[in-house]
């Protein structure tokens, strides 16, 4: 306990004189930084947070030191998670690297391949995307079809990818590919290569927020080195799924955090409904309000028994389809009871008649209905409880 | 916070699961509501439970009490709430002694608290006066008498109203119909002169009773805490028997929600099992979900309250409220997805349905939770 104290003081004095001040303020969603060899940086300061970070190993600090982490035990991360909360630091660099490739990497890839990728992940020299749904195979993922055939000394990759987040800005993709086609689970392996490589093509999908957040990316003879398979042939549906757990919790923890600039529920409805003290004065909307964010603190209380679980070992299976389900849920429930205290005033889609506040819900909105469909829909999760957890015959 | 179990806490689980499953399963409430018990509860099985310490749980040892706090007792309620256990847990030990503990002075303590924890003295909470929980709204008045207070009213929903060896009443001392200042807390005998019992059987076979007092007379050492400001120590006991009978509501909750998935993997019709099909399997995963929430609610109520921690209210009233709305979804769901058999009387999930409805209306139903909620959070 003392020692975790100490690491504790250390922590904030280095973070009161390492993190730059506009670094403590809300982000933007357009100062959000995301890293790689064409990383852009509207803020100057969020280059110099995420090398200070880096430099720590902050971004990853659970990781080894050798790829780059910090070495934290479990508690001295969530200290850091608190540190950080305490002065509102922003997170220094989102990425798909980390969230969702290297927790597999760690597990099935090989010495070489956690040494060539997990340094650069941790440091956002590299941004990755994430080559899984194909034009047939959405929910029902395992019907990929794009071909990687064994060329002797390389692979030949040809086939289509969609809903491939950031495809245009990646440098790199880890991607399922069908390398058996008599089988279908197990015909399918999970490899990585550049995107700069010759055959690569994206193209961005405008959505009904009006934002283009995915790709088509299309594969034509792309030629990839052996050596970037990860685990066995045929063996990457394992990989595949352990990486949608990671992918899970990352999208149901976006799902919360989502719209960092819109307020919450409570301070909206107060905000176009309250009376002078602040109560709300339409009953029926008050009290969905608060179902609303009692559900909230019900689901926060349930995330952090969940952490206090597996931290002793003592963790259920499917936790993470039930987070994906209802954090994803939750939200989309939370825009639609903005929706409905801001009314029109939520509703506009661009000019000076709205705020900045204003527009940023309605797109928010708009966006916050792919959290229940990217990732695993929704019903996909229900499916996934009711047979791991539930053992509900099929 | 931590909200998981210590060991202790785990063992006391395993134990209340085995006493429960054994000595109070379903089939003894029946059998309670086919006798037409006077009792409503097993005076044996009471007096063992006290031996186990269950009766004096919150109590400190010194008044013969086991100080096993509110997360130890949830358990214990937890278990209970599998097998809709009939029993003074919740009126005697939930209610009754945190509210002598706190409010009475140093003679009555020691002559009731030891008694009770030795199971040989029932407790009961004169409160509502009207069908929904309504704790401020209240007209028994007592006006002063002569060496104390005169008793003029009637309660309702009084649990254990009509066994219970010492009644709290709270009474109006001064103040309008809504005030929560002017309440005082009056702790007198359950034969007292002038104090008429009349039990109302209920849907769930659980005690219940109209009080009606006319002119009751007290002593002024029957007043708990002070006089005007009751409130002050009646909230707190009720939102720890709030957290308390969410505990039991998780459990009538699960064993319900288990019951019914044991029945999906059984039945079969089209030639599969019924838990095969898609629609009965989403519904199964979003009880889950609601029961772990409801769990996760319940557990942090409960360390909060032994903690001592600023916002129990808002967690009490978190409790009660996710575990009315969990209960009321699991409790129909179980009914529908048993079919007709779940309509029959020999089936015993009815019994988790009756139970369940009763249990809402305690204390504060959801709506009266999220209104409490919102107003403590400034909206």
């Amino acid at each position: 306990m003392h020692a975790l104290e100490e690491f504790r003081a250390e922590t904030r004095a280095w973070l009161e004189a390492n993190c730059p001040p506009s670094m403590r303020t809300p982000m933007p969603e357009d100062e959000r930084v995301w890293g790689g060899r064409n990383a852009t940086y509207k803020n100057p300061d969020s280059k110099v947070w995420l090398d200070r970070m880096a430099a720590r190993g902050f971004t990853v600090p659970t990781w080894p030191r050798e790829y780059g982490g910090a070495g934290l035990s479990s508690e001295q991360a969530q200290v850091l998670r608190e540190e950080l909360g305490r002065l509102g630091c922003r997170q220094p660099l989102a990425s798909f690297g980390i969230w969702m490739l290297a927790p597999v990497l760690l597990k099935y890839g090989n010495d070489a391949q956690k040494a060539e990728h997990l340094p650069k992940i941790a440091r956002g020299e590299i941004r990755w995307c994430q080559g899984y749904s194909e034009p047939g195979a959405g929910s029902d993922l395992a019907a990929l079809k794009t071909r990687c055939e064994d060329q002797g000394d390389h692979y030949l990759v040809n086939g289509q990818k969609v809903w491939t987040s950031y495809a245009n800005y990646a440098d790199w993709i880890f991607c399922l590919v069908r390398t058996d086609t008599t089988v279908k689970h197990g015909g399918i392996s999970f490899i990585l290569f550049d995107m700069t490589s010759p055959g690569v093509e994206t193209r961005p999908i405008t959505l009904i927020s009006g934002a283009s957040v995915f790709c088509e990316t299309f594969f034509t003879d792309v030629r990839v080195p052996k050596e970037n398979l990860v685990g066995q042939l045929n063996a990457g549906w394992t990989i595949a799924k352990e990486l949608l757990q990671h992918e899970r919790g990352m999208i149901a923890e976006i799902g919360r955090t989502i719209g960092g600039t819109v307020p919450p529920v409570d301070v909206v409805a107060r905000h176009y409904l309250g009376d002078a003290q602040g109560r709300i004065t339409d009953p029926v909307l008050r009290d969905a309000v608060a179902r609303q964010v009692m559900n909230d603190r019900a689901f926060a209380l349930t995330i952090r028994r969940a952490e206090q679980e597996s931290e002793t070992g003592a963790g259920t299976g499917g936790a993470s389809s039930m987070f994906k389900y209802y954090g994803t849920e939750q939200n989309k429930a939370r825009f639609e009871l903005i929706l409905k205290c801001a009314g029109s005033a939520a509703l506009g889609w661009e000019g000076g008649g709205f705020s900045a506040q204003e527009l940023d819900i309605c797109r928010t909105w708009l966006r916050s209905k792919g959290n229940s469909i990217e990732g695993g829909t929704s019903e996909v999760q229900l499916n996934v409880i009711a047979k791991r957890v539930l053992g509900l015959p099929d | 916070m931590n909200l998981l179990l210590n060991e202790e806490e785990t063992i006391l689980k395993r134990g209340a699961h085995e006493f429960f499953g054994t000595r109070l399963p379903v089939k003894a409430l029946r059998a309670l509501r086919d006798s037409r018990s006077a009792d409503g509860f097993d005076r044996a099985a009471w007096h063992e439970m006290a031996e186990l310490g269950w009766a004096g749980v919150l109590l400190p040892e010194t008044y013969g009490g086991s100080a096993m706090g509110y997360k130890g007792l949830g358990q214990i309620l937890e278990e209970s709430g599998r097998t809709l256990a009939a029993s003074p847990l919740f009126a005697t030990v939930l209610l009754g002694t945190p509210l002598v503990l706190a409010g009475a002075n140093e003679a009555v303590k020691s002559t009731v608290l030891p008694a009770v924890a030795a199971g040989q003295c029932l407790l009961a909470l004169a409160l509502d006066e009207r069908g929904r929980h309504a704790p401020t709204h209240i007209a028994t008045r007592a006006t002063s008498a002569p060496g104390g207070y005169r008793l003029n009213g009637s309660k309702d929903f009084v649990l254990d109203g009509h066994v219970a060896d010492r009644v709290v009443v709270v009474a109006r001392t001064t103040g309008g119909d809504d005030d929560p200042h002017g309440l005082t807390l009056f702790l007198i005998d359950g034969d007292a002169r002038g104090l008429r019992r009349t039990r109302t059987p209920m849907v769930d076979t659980r005690n219940a009773a109209r009080l009606e007092l006319t002119d009751v007379e007290v002593s002024a050492d029957a007043v708990l805490g002070t006089v005007n400001d009751g409130y002050a120590l009646l909230e707190p006991v009720l939102d720890g028997a709030r957290a308390g009978l969410a505990a039991e509501m998780l459990g009538n909750g699960l064993e319900a929600f288990e019951r019914t998935l044991a029945y999906l993997k059984l039945r079969e019709q089209f030639d599969q099992k019924i838990g095969a099909f898609q629609v009965l399997k989403h519904r199964a995963a979003l009880m889950f979900c609601e029961l772990e929430l409801t769990r996760s609610a319940v557990v942090a109520a409960l360390t909060a309250i032994d903690e001592g921690r600023a916002d129990i209210p808002a967690l009490a009233s978190l409790a009660k409220a996710k575990a009315c709305d969990s209960l009321e979804l699991v409790s129909n769901e179980a009914v529908q997805m048993h079919g007709g058999i779940g309509m029959t009387d020999a089936e015993e999930i009815g019994f988790f349905l009756k139970r369940a409805r009763v249990a809402q209306q305690i204390f504060g139903d959801a709506s009266f939770h999220r209104d409490r909620y919102a107003t403590l959070m400034g909206f």
